[in-house]
Formats: C-alpha cells, sequence, structure tokens
C-alpha cells in the first residue's frame, strides 16, 4: 500500500469530517434527554415527536417549496448563461460573468442584508417569495458551472450537424442538445434544491414570519427540550442529502459516459 | 453500377453543369479577412478538395458553402440557384464533419435517420432506406449499435450515411481522414472514390494533406491566405505548379536561379548554373511570386536520375558529387552538388534526386562522382 | 447558426440577458443601495437624504468595531490557516497515492458532509466541545479527566474548529484540481536532476500547486469572515463577529445608514485583503500550466 503515513492521515481526516454526523444517528435514536455519554437507552420517540410536530411540518412546506422554485429558477437561468458563456463571444463577457459568479463569493450576510433593506424600503411584504429570489441567486452560480461543464463536453458540430440535417435551430437544440446536457440540468437541479434546503441566513432574514426548516432548527437549538427531536430531524435531513447527492453523482457520470468524455470526478 | 476508369470521369465531369458556383466570395471576420475573392466553379459528380495550410481559409469556405458562415459579399450559388437568402438547413448540401458529430445520445439507425425526421415516407420505408444507406457505407447490421461504442472508421463511415441518405446534391467533408491512422486512412480514401463513383455526386473535400488531394480529387484547389494560388489537376498541379509556394506545399521541388536568355516560338531559352542553357516549353512558364530573387527554374527529386554507366539517360546530362545520401528503404534520397553550380560564396547549392531502390541498383557513397541525367520538359519556370 | 460578428455578440447577449437581468436586479442594485445609504443620515427609523461621511467616521473611530474587525479577520485568517494546512496534505494523497478509479468516490465522500444541514453539523460541534458535550462526557465516563475541558468551550478554538471543519471541502477540491494539472514528468525531472523527494516536493510540486492554496485559501478566507451562524450558535453571542455586529446595527437599532457604512467598510477591508493575498502570491500566480 503506498503513502501509508498519507493514507492514516486522510482517514483520521475523515473520522473528521464525519464526526458530527456520526453522532446524528446515536443520540437520535439515544432515550437520554440530554446530549452526552454515557448513553441511556434505545427509542424511536423523537422521530415520533418530529412526526406529529405542526410548525416543524410547516416549515418543511415552506423549504420544500422554496427549494422546488429556486432550483428551477437558477437552473434555467444558468442554462441561459451557460449556454451564452460557452457558445458566443459578446462584449463584457468577462465582467458579465464575472457579475453572475459573484454571489459565491459574497458573503451571505451582505447578500441578505442589502435585498432586505431594499425590499423593506419598497415596502415589499416578506414571505416565502422574498426567500426564493434570494435563493436563486446564490444557487444561479452553482447551476452556472454545472451546466457550462456540460455544455462545454459537447463538440460544436453536433449542433451544425442536426442543422445541416434538416433540423431548425430550435429542434437541432431539442432534439440534440437538450439530451445530452439533461444529465447536467438534473444534477443542477438536485445540487440547487441541496443548497436552498440547507440555507440558513438568507432565509432568516428574508422569510419575514414563515418559518423555514434551518430557521425553525435555529430556533429551537435554544430549548434543551428539542435537542433529541432535533437531532431526530437531523438523521432524517443527512439520509435524504446522501440519497439526493448519490443521484446526483449518478447522473454526472451517466452525463459523462453519454458524451464520451473522460471522468475528471468531482462537484464544483 | 458501372465501373469508369478515372479518365473517363474526369473527361464527363469536365463538361458537366456547374453545381457550385462562388463569384468573388469575401468574409471578414472583424478586421480578419478570411476570404479575399474567391472565384470558383465546382461541376456536377466532380470530386473537387480545397487544399492549404491551416488558417488558409479552406474550411472556412466549405462552410459559406454549407451555409454556417455568411459571406461578407460575394453570390454562392449551388445548381444555379443564389444561396444568399437560403439557411444550412435547407441547402441541397450536406456535410461530414471532422469529428464525424455522431450524435452520441442515438443509436447507429437513429443517426443515420436522424434527416429523415421530416421526410413523409412511412417508418418501414424509412427503416429501409436507413438498412441501404448502412449497406452502402459497409455497415450492413450495424444499426441497433450504440453509436459512442464505434470505431473511428467505423464513426466515419456513420456520418457518411447519414449525410448521404438524404440524397444531397453535393457532399461536403471537412478533413474527413485526419482522425484516422495511416492504414486506415489509405483504405478510406479507395473507398470515398468508389463511393462517389457510385452515388455520382459532387464531393467537395478539405484537407491539408496534400497526398489525400492528389489520390482522391479529379481537381484540386490550393489555397493559400483567402485566395486560391492555383486550380488544376492533379497532375498538373504536381508536375507543373504555377507558384514556388504552390511547388513548396506539394511535394518537394528543387529550385535553381536562372538567367533569361530569350523567348522563343515554343518556350523560354534559360542559362541554369548546372544544367546549362536550356530551352523550358512555354506550358511551364509562369510568374514568379513577387518578392522572390529573380527567375528560377524548378524541377521534383524524382524528375531526375543518378545514371551509372551503361543505364538509358534522358536527353541531358550533368555531372555531379554526390553530397549526402539518406536511405528510406524504397527510395533513397541523393542530394548532389551539381558542377558549374556554385554560388558567389563558391560553395554549390545541392539538389536533391530521389531514386527508387530497385532490384540491381546499387545505394551509391557520400563523395562518388556520378552523372545526373534530365529533360527539358520535366523544368519549370517561374520568371 | 449563420453566424456573422454581430448575430453572434446579438444572441450571446440575448442569451446573457436573463441571468445578468437578475443578478442586476437582486444583488447588484441593493448593493448599490447600501452604498448609498451609507452616505445618508440617520433620523431615528428613517433616512434622512443628506449626504454626509459621518457614518465612516463614526465607524472607523468606534473602538468596538476595530475590536469586532479585528477578531473577525483574526478568526478568518486563522481558520484560513488550520483549514488549508489540515486540508493540502489530503488533497496530496487524493492526487498522489489514490487509485485513479476510485478518485471520485474520494471526492464524494469528501463532499457529502458538506453538503448535509449546515446549521446541525455546527450546532454538534458544540455538542461534542460543549461543558458536558461528547467530549468532556466521554473523557470523563473512561476516567480520564475529573473535570470538564474548558480551552475548547465557548471561544475562539471552538469557533476556528466548527468553521475549519464547514469549509474543509472548499479548501480540499482547488488544490486537488491544482495538483492534478501538474505534469507528473516534472517531478521525475526534478528526481532525474538530484533533487530528493522532499526537495522536489518544496521545488517543484510546491510552486506548481500555490495557484489552487490561494484560491484555497481564498474561498475559505472569503466567507468565513462573514459568517454569521458560527459566533451565534458556537460562540454563544458572546463573541460577536462582524456579521452579527452589522445585522445588529441594521436590524436591531434599525440604523440603516450605519449599518450600510459597516457593510461597505467590512467589504472593503476583505476585497483589500485579498487582493494583497493574491498580490503577494503573484509569483505562483503567473505559472501557466
Amino acid at each position: 500500500m503506498k503513502g501509508g503515513g498519507l493514507r492514516i492521515y486522510a482517514i483520521l481526516y475523515l473520522l473528521f469530517l464525519y464526526a458530527p454526523i456520526i453522532l446524528l444517528p446515536i443520540f437520535a435514536f439515544n432515550s437520554g434527554t440530554i446530549i452526552a455519554f454515557p448513553l441511556k437507552g434505545f427509542t424511536t420517540d423523537w422521530f415520533g415527536q418530529m412526526f406529529e410536530n405542526a410548525s416543524l411540518r410547516r416549515a418543511l412546506t415552506n423549504s420544500l417549496i422554496i427549494a422546488v422554485s429556486s432550483s428551477v429558477f437558477a437552473t434555467c437561468l444558468g442554462v441561459f448563461a451557460a449556454r451564452a458563456s460557452t457558445r458566443f463571444e459578446f462584449p463584457g463577457k468577462g465582467p458579465i460573468m464575472g457579475l453572475i459568479m459573484l454571489p459565491l463569493v459574497l458573503p451571505e450576510i451582505i447578500v441578505s442584508i442589502s435585498l432586505l433593506v431594499v425590499l423593506l424600503s419598497i415596502g415589499v411584504q416578506l414571505n416565502i417569495l422574498t426567500v426564493i429570489l434570494g435563493h436563486t441567486l446564490i444557487c444561479m452560480p452553482y447551476a452556472t458551472v454545472i451546466l457550462s461543464t456540460a455544455f462545454n463536453s459537447l463538440d460544436r458540430s453536433l449542433e451544425e450537424a442536426a442543422y445541416d440535417l434538416g433540423e431548425t435551430k430550435w429542434s437541432a437544440f431539442r432534439l440534440v442538445i437538450l439530451p445530452l446536457v439533461m444529465p447536467g440540468i438534473i444534477s443542477s437541479l438536485l445540487m440547487s434544491f441541496t443548497i436552498s434546503l440547507d440555507e440558513f441566513i438568507i432565509a432568516f432574514f428574508l422569510a419575514g414570519n414563515e418559518p423555514t426548516l434551518p430557521t425553525y432548527i435555529f430556533s429551537q437549538l435554544r430549548f434543551p427540550k428539542q435537542i433529541p427531536m432535533i437531532m431526530a430531524l437531523g438523521t432524517v435531513l443527512v439520509v435524504m442529502s446522501i440519497i439526493l447527492l448519490t443521484i446526483a453523482e449518478y447522473f454526472r457520470r451517466r452525463g459523462i459516459a453519454k458524451t464520451g468524455a473522460k471522468d475528471t470526478g468531482g462537484f464544483l | 453500377m458501372t465501373t469508369t476508369s478515372t479518365a473517363e470521369h474526369r473527361a464527363r465531369t469536365a463538361t458537366a453543369k456547374p453545381m457550385i458556383e462562388c463569384r468573388n466570395v469575401q468574409k471578414y471576420y472583424g478586421d480578419y479577412h478570411a476570404l479575399r475573392g474567391i472565384d470558383l466553379t465546382i461541376r456536377e459528380s466532380e470530386f473537387f478538395s480545397l487544399l492549404g495550410p491551416s488558417g488558409c481559409g479552406k474550411t472556412t469556405l466549405l462552410r459559406t458553402i454549407a451555409g454556417f458562415e455568411d459571406i461578407s459579399s460575394g453570390v454562392v450559388l449551388i445548381d444555379g440557384q443564389d444561396m444568399q437568402d437560403v439557411p444550412a438547413n435547407r441547402r441541397p448540401t450536406n456535410m461530414v464533419f471532422q469529428s464525424y458529430a455522431i450524435f452520441p445520445h442515438l443509436t447507429v439507425a437513429e443517426n443515420v435517420g436522424f434527416g429523415l425526421r421530416r421526410d413523409p415516407r412511412s417508418k418501414a420505408e424509412k427503416a429501409a432506406a436507413v438498412e441501404e444507406a448502412l449497406a452502402m457505407v459497409g455497415l450492413k447490421g450495424y444499426g441497433a449499435r450504440a453509436s459512442h461504442a464505434l470505431s473511428g472508421g467505423q464513426r466515419q463511415r456513420v456520418a457518411l450515411a447519414r449525410a448521404l441518405i438524404l440524397k444531397p446534391k453535393v457532399l461536403l467533408l471537412d478533413e474527413p481522414l485526419s482522425a484516422l491512422d495511416r492504414k486506415m486512412r489509405e483504405q478510406m480514401q479507395v473507398e470515398l472514390i468508389k463511393l462517389q463513383r457510385q452515388v455520382g455526386i459532387t464531393f467537395v473535400l478539405v484537407t491539408h494533406d496534400q497526398e489525400e488531394a492528389l489520390v482522391m480529387s479529379d481537381r484540386i484547389a490550393v489555397m493559400f491566405d483567402g485566395q486560391i494560388a492555383q486550380l488544376d489537376g492533379p497532375e498538373a498541379l504536381y508536375a507543373r505548379p504555377t507558384s514556388r509556394r504552390v511547388a513548396n506545399f506539394i511535394g518537394v521541388m528543387n529550385f535553381l536561379p536562372a538567367h533569361v536568355l530569350g523567348e522563343t516560338a515554343s518556350g523560354v531559352e534559360v542559362d541554369v548554373p548546372g544544367l546549362g542553357r536550356v530551352e523550358i516549353p512555354m506550358s511551364n512558364v509562369s510568374k514568379s511570386d513577387p518578392g522572390d530573387e529573380g527567375p528560377t527554374v524548378g524541377f521534383r527529386p524524382e524528375a531526375v536520375s543518378l545514371v551509372a554507366p551503361g543505364q538509358p539517360q534522358q536527353s541531358r546530362a550533368t555531372a555531379g558529387v554526390i553530397d549526402e545520401v539518406v536511405y528510406y528503404g524504397d527510395m533513397t534520397y541523393y542530394d548532389v552538388r551539381l558542377d558549374g553550380s556554385a554560388s558567389a560564396d563558391g560553395r554549390a547549392r545541392p539538389v536533391r534526386i530521389a531514386m527508387r531502390n530497385v532490384f540491381g541498383r546499387e545505394v551509391q557513397d557520400v563523395g562518388t562522382r556520378t552523372n545526373v541525367s534530365w529533360s527539358p520538359g520535366s523544368l519549370v519556370l517561374f520568371r | 447558426m449563420a453566424s456573422g460578428n454581430r448575430s453572434q455578440k446579438t444572441q450571446g447577449l440575448g442569451l446573457i440577458a436573463p441571468p445578468l437581468g437578475y443578478a442586476v436586479l437582486v444583488m447588484a442594485a441593493p448593493l448599490l443601495t447600501i452604498l448609498a445609504y451609507s452616505f445618508l443620515k440617520d433620523g431615528y427609523l428613517t433616512v434622512i437624504r443628506e449626504f454626509t461621511f459621518d457614518n465612516y467616521r463614526t465607524v472607523w473611530g468606534d473602538p468596538i468595531f476595530h475590536k469586532i474587525m479585528l477578531r473577525s479577520l483574526g478568526v478568518a485568517a486563522l481558520v484560513t490557516l488550520v483549514t488549508v494546512v489540515l486540508a493540502f496534505p489530503v488533497a496530496y494523497f487524493l492526487s498522489f497515492v489514490v487509485d485513479p478509479r476510485k478518485k471520485s468516490m474520494w471526492l464524494f465522500l469528501i463532499t457529502i458532509p458538506f453538503w448535509t444541514s449546515y446549521l446541525i453539523r455546527v450546532f454538534l460541534w458544540k455538542v461534542i466541545l460543549g461543558y458536558n458535550g461528547v467530549i468532556n462526557s466521554g473523557l470523563k465516563s473512561l476516567g480520564i479527566i475529573e473535570q470538564p475541558l474548558t480551552f475548547i468551550l465557548y471561544n475562539v478554538n471552538s469557533m476556528v474548529i466548527t468553521l475549519a471543519h464547514a469549509y474543509a471541502p472548499f479548501a480540499i477540491l482547488p488544490i486537488f484540481i491544482a495538483l492534478e494539472k501538474i505534469d507528473r514528468s516534472l517531478l521525475e525531472a526534478g528526481r532525474d536532476l538530484g533533487e530528493s523527494r522532499i526537495m522536489t516536493f518544496w521545488r517543484v510540486t510546491l510552486p506548481l500547486a500555490m495557484p489552487g492554496v490561494v484560491a484555497a485559501a481564498l474561498i475559505v478566507f472569503i466567507p468565513t469572515i462573514g459568517d454569521y451562524v458560527t459566533p451565534a450558535l458556537i460562540g454563544g453571542g458572546k463573541i460577536p463577529m462582524i456579521a452579527n455586529m452589522i445585522q445588529a446595527q441594521m436590524l436591531d437599532l434599525d440604523n440603516r445608514p450605519m449599518g450600510s457604512a459597516l457593510a461597505v467598510t467590512a467589504m472593503l477591508i476583505v476585497a483589500i485583503m485579498s487582493l494583497i493575498f493574491v498580490a503577494l502570491n503573484r509569483r505562483f500566480l503567473r505559472v501557466k500550466q
């Protein structure tokens, strides 16, 4: 086995990465009300409590609406941006793409506070729509990056070939480009969905009185009594994220296999 | 299908009706002048090649014929019809792309039948047409295969079948053989010629490979810097290039400075150091490129020969010393310093001579004195 | 597809218009509004339209702002250092040791924790590091310690651990990509020219990996400095960072011009720090691979 020391270090590092996640199910099934060792006993009460909680259900509904809408909007905008940047030359391309990617490096506190100030001063009612507005913005760069990779791996002459064989520009896009970038679109949707579902700061500032999953969790963390239920919720969320990510990874790889490109690995 | 000889085929196409006509075609990309006034007529059922180095405009010209690029000015006619407002998807041309552009998400049959989507024929008839097109390119029974698993040669055949199934008037081929290995390329060259004779339509091939153009084409347009430098049949292009640049691009040519002595009824009389006084037939005389250093005669390495005593000679002979020998297996290249060809610095510029290594002919050594035999008809003059 | 220059331009601009318009409306316009606000006067609960530098004067002269800004910079710098230093060997391992066929599996494993609830992950570190947390209660029940360890609790250390964990994949991926781009024959050349393994790493690998390291540092530094959740949860609200201060000015005190000046100043400082950092590494960033 090569790189023995490095391998041990990498495994320890993975352990560090997974430490909190491993603890989640342990305490979610622990019958003790305090999150500490030693463990008391096995219970599924916290999951029951979670499923009966009405405000949690409301937060979940809100979050799902926000995540689905934001991922669809962000992916649509991402398709435009990715196609423009991979296929066309136009004046100011660099700065324009920079501006679209800016939310990646802009602290979310700045994005949300500035948006909040504007929304308040023009008298917009804060609700889940305003959160969708913010989430679409921060998901757009991720969608653009994923879709640009998908569009980039396409040979430009495929589109020309379809056109040459009698299709119109639109039907060439629909029959050739769209099926080939579909895996990219699906992984963009899934990734945007995951980001939105987990996003806290923008939801915290822009949701008004509407709870979302993260803001609900944040508000409950103050009450020690609620913590075991939050652990159960966290466990469910982790399992869901892993499922979604696995699906996203599957589609990404299938996309690569389809276009016959080499796997360069990884998200981002 | 009846087999016709290349000569018959060329004789027939030489008088066929024009299929593609370009008149003063100009193309600018911003400040860059990609096509500088192309005038060109390509005839029906002709195998025509656009040959030139990368960046010479050959691909741009092909793409303007296909309709992928707008022209800045000028006229492109296909089968007598002005193509100005006809987009690529409604032109009677189809293209084989350099990368073949095989749709990776479709099967072989779906690729070949791609262009039949708007065809009013029944499903069964279309399937039969696809099968027929596949058979034509030697891929019978490959229809159900996934296209991303095909080899380079097979992809090329699928691309050909996909374009030809639409029965275009012109097939455009953009460097179709450049992705193949040497053996495969040579095999496909022969197959493409056969296919072209079989379907009988005009083929326009873009290539940077002079050998490929010479092997396949009825006529070749050599392009440099967005202009056509010479348009001729393969033999004429090779034997009588009209400029040093074309001569250098196609094969190897020796150049020797010449003094023009005068014109006669049949040719131009020149004095060439190393070769002596010679009359060059008028058909082999062309204007030199501007900027070249005066009149020059040129000849191909295989147009002259080293002769040992007792071997048959061409009409003239000169003596020289072998300066360098490069052995290639089937051929040997000799660099020979001709007597009396010394330039001002006292050193002669050697000329390259190619000899086939046939049975009984020994490879000569460096430093050997030898006779070089040649004919005035194999010289060309750029004046 | 007839693509003259003009239609390239118009089609490209036509396509980019929706995402660009969205970014301008939802991000650029609000940012400019904040900038404008920062030069206006605060009347209680309203904003007076009168140009002034007072907000900046107050912010820049405020010792509490100095303290919080310095703490934010310090925490962010420490987090960046720790994250990048911890991440580099992992990226190196991924690029040079792991079997190419298993690389995407390793990358997948590394990215999974990143996609699970940030809030819960941060909170779990509080649970792990807390007074009666997993570490303390675990060590106590094993009889290793009598009294809970306090140096890992409610302080900058616990914030650094939490943030280093949260941004780990952000640091690993850019370094990994830079290492992947290195032509392996360069390393063989280094060895061939008589350098030891370690010197080859020092003279060839590390300089070529620097663009990735710089990118990783920036990607960790910029969001960390604006982090709101970790100080609120882990620091227990007792050690606020700049984001918490902006939020307090803007919403709790409803002093928008002051909050805006604070936000603009913070952004300026982050931008300047980032530019200085990039400038310091110019020598490495010029490497074209």
